[in-house]
């Protein structure tokens, strides 16, 4: 506290040295004969960590260092990174992204649709650098670690990144032309905040997204700050578009910041075309860089994020029946064992297996088993009583089939073997019970719009049979006419009734064995959605005799060509697939909707000691909390004010201070804007640390805002004590409040249940007791 | 046959009196040119000129000629009669041809096509003053009743399902009443796009687009809201720009004339179509700037600016308000017959129904033991608690017990008998009345399991606990046990069926029974949850009502119940619609259209026909003109980029570009944000969406069209010199004249029908124009 105070009272005269610059020249020089200590002491604090070195001798090296800063970040780091080891458990989404650090470091592929791949990175180099070697289960919240895992490490960059976001705040302050009181206010707001350090201390993404995030605004509005003749400026630029880049990379969120930066400098942009004192060429040359680092830049590198988590992760695992079965094949081990080496095109005789490529409900392969369909249904439908034909979504020996020319009996590849093309008649027999595949003009099962499909039993009941389906390769543009393992997707088009082969999502009942319903259905319903096929597994057959060739369905296939990919075409079927898959819109015990972050009505409980009260929760400084919302509703307020006056030509502000105002605006409620409304139109489970980086633009914006009222709105020299009275109040308690909840935030130490009763402002929060 | 005269005879009389029009134009311009600023005369004071600011900035060479044009045609609506010798006149001709494309061959076919089978029914509803339900306002239906009455239709045909012949019944008279609003659309846009852009040309190019497309004549032709939604939207569009060019004479009669008139147009719009907010949005936008313009001006003093204000807010928010609630209240008072749809809503809306069993309903006055009863939820829209033999499903609720769920149509499921805690009801004399705070289990009168709950995650809300059926023959444990309390009672209240607010409360977790409203995924059969909630706020959620209620043992009483007042039956049947709205998700094997197929055509919807041997109506659009617009889109964005850029670095433009690029930016801006507005949002939709969402954004599009084609092909002499420009701009304008009309020509069939084989078939009318393979004729 003691400390606290003093740096405010030093940045006070900091102030006032400013508007000296005399003074402050001789201070410097003053401080500078103090042999060799480059740290200023004292009242006397400098702004910039400007570096300059004189090239003639003597070589003296002049530091400036804002003190104010560095203490300012210390304490940051010291909340941030002391006791990062405390729990020793895992903490509530630690679960989640644990597995796929876990996967990081057995390099097996997963697909995750909550965000793209950086973040997870991220956290995977966290892990990397502690020597984490993936071998622990996470499979619930509050499983202890054991000691072989570094949990130091798993934590630390998110921590760090965390701790990083208050100087960069102090820094932004600053970039945004407000003075460095503010600066300190904002900073130290941000600082107290206990739901940030919550979220920052674990192995978690949103201290991640909000470095990031702030770290692209500061740049930018260091690369407009700086003078224009300067070509330096651009690498900060440069950065700026590389933080949006990441941040897009941490969590799909970013975008809409990302979106609001490049308002702001288009903006910016179109001034400077339309200022005339710049020649055109240099106005050309201007926007092109710009338009390079803020659009080219990040592309490329949100693309190479992807190029990264891909080439790490080049092992098959839990996910990869999602993805097609090309994209199955680049993966080692897996699909790629099975396929390596298996022939390429399609033959009559061959023995397949066909995959559906629709993934939807699951994916499976075509399927066929000794069991009829039954006489009649529940509904008292009738059916054809002939064998079924389901889609399953295991392997097994019943998935393969036969590819027969409708003219010869054999079912071997002859040689030279003729392989099959777009257009090409066929007929599938089944490889363990040799029934044709075969469908008619009588209702599926379960889609009676449709018809069905079945293995052809001759009843001699009059119902021929009709066993014909013509190959249609439907991505021969691409491939080629000829039908090829994996590559080819092939719709199959049942010649009497031009029907397509399709899987209908629907499970079957019982008498199916719960598999899913495979059925035929008239092109005119069926446009977009995929109706294709792929042959995954793939033999010549060799056996004519039923005995031989079960035989040989059962043993395993082999063999070893590896078949690549290439990355645009998987970066761009992972990209869909993690846009597309749709999480099951399931409610959490802590979720909550947007609109009750705003006055936090909830909270998360993070984590609870196994055998005490200690207990973690990711609560808000309730105090900054509500200046913060006073602050956006005061500069709203305000904006209105001004705007109607100025329409009606009364200019309250100079036009220096007018663009700092809007300028203010644009970032702060803009950032806080582009961060919050965006939930209230989602659909998905949603928590109170989405609202993290919202509230950040709102810690920026508070203290600037009582600078601007301290500077230009009040006049009277009392009321501007009071003010300063008012805000130094508002920041002991904001400082008090964060003290209380300190033990929720650290999860130490203990409180009793009484205490815990105490801390519960509000009746909606769950804090847990533990029954004694 | 005779298409094909009908045809032919609009290409002869088509081409020549446009080629008319195009001279008479060109020659008014070139004229001049020579000699710009013709004053008015004394005698066009009142035309749409005025004598200061932008409007004459924008036209300086509208002379009288314009003047007297645009007088002529307003004259010409306002009259409305006019013969096929008034197309001698530049302008006359609009009228008479979209009439015709939309009103020739209106009975065909006579079966009931595509959505007629619900908006027909609903306006034979109105003309038997049937009560029913839907997701829409009720201004189209009664407009389409309205006119089915007016047409001598007696409302006796069922509509059950499209195909259905019409056979004697009178149907031409709505179909007639739909075409002819959607006539106006051609017009309304040629008025439009000419006010914003003040060139005949462009008015003409939109005219032209709308005219000629298929899908703008087929979903005109039928009984549908979409031609009533248009017609309102397109009338809104034109009233705010005719409003906007009457700024500079505040106050006077034509400024509040359109005013109004924008605001009658708005209701209107509403009134047929949620979708109506989007032009709400576009003219409140439009509004906004207009104030801020006006607050900008510093002549005017504030008191001024507050009577512009508030004659706005009277124009368009308060009159449209008073409108619309005037419709839904001409709903109510027409509608006074029970229907379907009555159990949607609630018990004291049923009451006022005629023939509704609520209605003057008897029935025991006070709840009791043994008594058969339904209970119904009191949030807006909330269902019966109801169960089914259907347990939860494994790994989605906590319990695999039977589902409890709240469900919104009457069904014997629904009924649940009231037993005491120890079962020992009194067999003989009169039951015993339950009263505040008693413990009761509520059997479910089919399966005869006991309502509960237990300290288990429910399956949808997880923070509140599941309700299941347990038990059997009413045996059960104490988990089925509930305490019953009246909403603002004391102890031994007895509780009134209908009237009582009521409360659950499970007696071992102290929860309260709970409807979150929320649909079960389709093992609930897409029924709401019902949840135990912990949290003990009294919310209409967690009130139920007794709604029937049958005990022989006691005597029925007359009820009077609560008669609804208007407010809340006004704002019941918006819950009941907007909840409607977005439950309209796909079903399972359903064709889903995209949002982004609609403007590339990408596939139409079958009105009537299947097969060759039928008579086939698809809805289309003229796909030339749908990619043209679709390219015009494209460049418009792209002319204004160089224009804005342009003026930004300061190039000097001569007179004649300056107010090119105006009309791109104000007037193209404003149809360019219509089009966004009618169209964005539906990406955002999770409803079932259909090609003919894109209708509205469409016509915005067209009008869009019209005014980039025509600056483009204006500044033909960037490219030539002079004579060079002026004969590539007329070629220009032939040629998209002659592809319009050809491709008209090519596929009038969509919309007026066709039999005979399939398009991939030789024989075919349509043969090798399935120029994509989705389209499905």
């Amino acid at each position: 506290m003691e400390r606290h105070r003093q740096n405010q009272s030093n940045t006070i005269e900091l102030l006032t040295s400013q508007t000296e610059p005399i003074e402050h020249m001789e201070r410097h020089r003053l401080n500078q004969s103090s042999a060799g200590d480059t740290v200023t002491i004292g009242p006397v604090t400098t702004t910039t960590h400007r570096v300059s070195v004189m090239l003639q001798l003597p070589w003296v090296v002049t530091a400036q260092v804002d003190v104010v800063l560095v203490l300012v970040s210390l304490w940051s780091l010291w909340s941030r990174l002391s006791h990062l080891n405390y729990p020793g458990a895992v903490v509530f989404d630690e679960v989640y992204y644990g597995q796929f650090v876990s996967l990081y470091m057995k390099r097996v592929f997963f697909i995750d649709d909550s965000g793209p791949p950086l973040g997870h990175m991220i956290l995977a180099l966290g892990a990397y650098l502690g020597g984490f070697d993936g071998n622990f289960v996470w499979n619930r919240i509050g499983a202890e670690y054991p000691s072989s895992v570094s949990v130091w490490s798993l934590r630390l960059l998110p921590a760090l990144c965390g701790a990083l976001c208050v100087p960069l705040v102090y820094l932004l302050t600053l970039e945004l032309k407000f003075s460095h009181l503010s600066a300190l206010g904002a900073a130290l707001l941000l600082l107290l905040e206990n739901s940030l350090i919550v979220q920052s201390r674990f192995m978690l993404l949103e201290s991640v997204l909000i470095f990031f995030l702030l770290l692209a605004f500061f740049s930018y509005l260091r690369f407009h700050n700086s003078p224009s003749s300067s070509w330096s400026r651009f690498s900060w630029l440069l950065v700026s578009g590389a933080s949006c880049s990441a941040a897009v990379g941490v969590k799909y969120m970013g975008v809409f910041s990302y979106l609001l930066l490049l308002g702001v400098a288009s903006l910016h942009t179109w001034k400077l075309i339309g200022d005339r004192t710049v020649n055109h060429i240099s106005v050309c040359v201007q926007c092109v860089c710009r338009f390079v680092c803020l659009l080219l830049v990040p592309v490329l590198l949100y693309v190479f994020w992807f190029y990264v988590h891909l080439s790490l992760l080049n092992r098959s695992g839990p996910h990869d029946q999602q993805m097609s079965s090309a994209f199955q094949a680049s993966l080692q081990g897996g699909l790629s064992r099975i396929t390596q080496g298996q022939p390429l095109e399609v033959a009559y005789g061959s023995q397949v297996t066909l995959r559906s490529s629709a993934s939807q409900p699951i994916p499976c392969w075509l399927h066929s088993h000794k069991a009829n369909y039954p006489i009649r249904y529940e509904n008292g439908r009738g059916s054809s009583h002939q064998q079924q034909v389901t889609c399953y979504p295991f392997k097994d020996v019943n998935n393969w089939w036969v590819v027969k020319d409708p003219s010869r009996q054999d079912l071997v590849v002859g040689s030279p073997p003729r392989p099959v093309r777009h257009g090409d008649v066929i007929q599938l027999v089944h490889g363990m019970t040799s029934r044709f595949l075969n469908s008619h003009d009588v209702a599926a099962p379960m889609s009676p719009h449709a018809q069905e499909v079945s293995g052809y039993i001759d009843f001699n009941a009059s119902m021929a049979t009709q066993n014909l389906w013509r190959v249609d390769i439907s991505n021969r543009e691409a491939e080629s006419e000829v039908w090829k393992t994996i590559l080819s997707e092939v719709r199959l088009v049942h010649v009497n009734t031009s029907a397509v082969l399709k899987m209908s999502g629907v499970s079957l009942p019982d008498w199916g064995f719960g598999q899913l319903e495979v059925v035929a259905e008239k092109l005119f319903k069926l446009h977009g959605g995929s109706l294709g096929w792929t042959v995954e597994e793939h033999r010549y057959g060799t056996s004519q005799e039923q005995k031989e060739r079960e035989a040989e369905l059962h043993s395993p296939t082999h063999i070893d060509v590896d078949r690549k990919i290439s990355f645009w075409a998987k970066f761009l079927e992972l990209q869909w697939k993690m846009l597309t898959v749709k999480q099951e819109d399931s409610e959490h015990k802590y979720s909550s909707a947007p609109l009750e972050w705003i006055t936090m009505e909830t909270n998360i409980a993070y984590w609870l000691h196994s055998s005490t009260n200690a207990q973690i929760h990711l609560i808000g400084n309730p105090v900054s909390w509500g200046v913060a919302n006073l602050s956006l509703l005061a500069y709203q307020l305000l904006a209105a004010v001004y705007v109607l006056r100025r329409r009606r030509g009364i200019k309250d502000l100079p036009e220096s201070v007018w663009d700092q105002f809007v300028c203010l605006g644009c970032v702060c409620v803009g950032g806080w804007l582009v961060n919050f409304v965006p939930f209230l139109l989602m659909e998905k489970t949603l928590f109170l640390y989405h609202y993290l980086p919202a509230l950040c633009y709102l810690y920026l914006l508070c203290p600037a805002l009582l600078e601007h009222t301290h500077t230009n709105l009040l006049s009277d020299v009392t009321h501007r004590r009071a003010l300063c009275v008012f805000a130094s109040t508002v920041l002991l308690s904001v400082f008090l409040s964060y003290r209380t909840f300190c033990p929720l935030t650290y999860g130490s130490p203990e409180l009793s249940a009484t205490q815990l009763q105490g801390l519960k402002w509000r009746d909606t929060w769950d804090i847990l007791y533990r029954r004694r | 046959m005779a298409t094909g005269e009908c045809v032919s005879q609009w290409k002869q009389t088509g081409d020549t009196s446009t080629l008319r029009n195009r001279r008479t134009v060109a020659s008014s311009g070139s004229v001049t040119e020579d000699s710009p600023r013709h004053a008015p005369g004394p005698s066009s004071g009142s035309d749409t000129h005025s004598s200061n600011g932008t409007s004459a900035r924008l036209s300086p060479r509208g002379g009288s000629g314009d003047g007297a044009a645009g007088r002529q045609l307003l004259l010409l609506l306002l009259v409305g009669g006019l013969s096929f010798s008034g197309a001698a006149r530049p302008i006359g001709q609009n009228r008479p041809w979209s009439f015709s494309t939309r009103l020739y061959n209106i009975s065909e076919p006579p079966q009931v096509c595509w959505d007629e089978t619900h908006f027909g029914k609903m306006g034979s509803y109105y003309i038997n003053r049937t009560f029913f339900y839907d997701v829409h306002p009720p201004l189209g239906k009664m407009l389409i009743g309205l006119a089915g009455y007016m047409s001598g239709y007696n409302g006796t045909f069922p509509f059950i399902k499209p195909g259905d012949k019409y056979e004697h019944h009178n149907y031409a008279g709505m179909r007639a009443f739909c075409a002819v609003l959607g006539s106006f659309l051609p017009i309304f846009a040629y008025l439009t796009v000419l006010e914003l852009s003040q060139s005949h040309t462009a008015a003409l190019i939109t005219a032209a687009l709308l005219i000629f497309d298929t899908g703008s004549i087929t979903i005109s032709q039928y009984i549908l809201l979409d031609p009533i939604l248009l017609f309102f939207i397109m009338a809104a569009v034109l009233s705010m720009v005719k409003f906007n060019q009457q700024r500079h004479r505040p106050f006077t009669a034509s400024w509040w004339l359109w005013l109004v008139l924008t605001g009658v147009n708005l209701a209107g719009a509403l009134g047929v179509k949620f979708v109506g907010l989007f032009v709400i949005l576009l003219v409140g936008l439009n509004t906004v700037s207009d104030i801020w313009r006006l607050l900008g001006d510093l002549n005017l003093s504030l008191v001024n600016i507050a009577k512009h204000f508030l004659a706005r807010v009277f124009g368009l928010i308060l009159l449209p308000l008073f409108l619309y609630v005037t419709i839904f209240a001409i709903h109510f008072v027409v509608l006074n017959k029970s229907g379907p749809g009555d159990g949607v809503f609630s018990a004291a809306f049923q009451s006022r129904l005629i023939g509704n069993n609520l209605h003057n309903v008897s029935m025991p006055e006070y709840l009791a033991y043994g008594s058969t009863i339904t209970v119904k939820n009191l949030r807006f829209s909330g269902g019966y608690l109801h169960s089914h033999w259907d347990l939860y499903p494994e790994g989605v609720a906590a319990k695999q017990q039977q589902q409890v769920t709240a469900y919104l149509h009457k069904d014997d499921n629904n009924l649940w008998l009231v037993h005491r805690q120890d079962h020992n009801e009194s067999q003989s004399g009169t039951p015993d009345l339950v009263r505040h705070g008693d413990i009761i289990q509520l059997a479910h009168k089919e399966t005869t399991r006991n309502l509960h709950s237990h300290l288990y995650e429910a399956p949808l809300t997880k923070k509140h606990f599941q309700v299941t059926g347990y038990g059997i023959n009413a045996t059960g444990d104490t988990n089925d046990l509930w305490q019953v309390e009246v909403c603002g009672g004391r102890k031994g209240d007895l509780v009134k069926v209908l009237r009582s607010k009521v409360q659950f409360r499970h007696r071992a977790t102290g929860c309260v029974l709970f409807s979150s409203g929320k649909t079960l995924p389709k093992w609930g059969w897409e029924q709401q949850e019902v949840t135990c909630s912990p949290y003990l706020k009294e919310t209409p959620s967690s009130q139920w009502n007794i709604e029937d209620h049958i005990n022989p043992k006691l005597p029925n009483i007359s009820l009077s119940v609560l008669k609804p007042n208007f407010l809340e039956m006004f704002l019941e049947s918006h819950v009941l619609m907007i909840r409607g709205n977005s439950g309209l998700k796909p079903k399972d094997n359903e064709m889903t259209s995209q949002p982004w197929h609609w403007p590339i055509n990408y596939q139409g919807i079958r009105f009537s026909g299947v097969i060759a041997t039928q008579y086939r109506v698809y809805l289309l659009g003229n796909p030339v003109i749908w990619w043209m617009n679709l390219a015009c889109l494209g460049m418009y964005l792209v002319l204004v980029v160089v224009a804005s850029v342009a003026l930004q670095r300061g190039f000097t433009l001569d007179q004649r570009r300056m107010e090119h690029s105006h009309v791109l930016k104000r007037g193209g801006g404003l149809l360019l944000l219509g089009w966004i507005i009618h169209y964005a949002p539906f990406f955002t939709m999770d409803r079932i969406l259909f090609y003919h969402h894109y209708f509205p954004a469409m016509l915005f599009s067209s009008m869009l069209t019209g005014v980039t084609l025509d600056v483009l092909l204006q500044n033909t002499d960037l490219l030539l010199r002079p004579p060079y420009s002026h004969w590539l701009k007329r070629g220009g304008q032939m040629v998209f004249l002659f592809t319009v009309l050809y491709s008209f020509y090519l596929f009038h069939p969509l919309s007026y029908g066709m039999t005979g084989p399939l398009a991939q078939e030789p024989g075919s009318a349509m043969a090798g124009l399935k120029w994509m393979d989705s389209w499905e004729f």
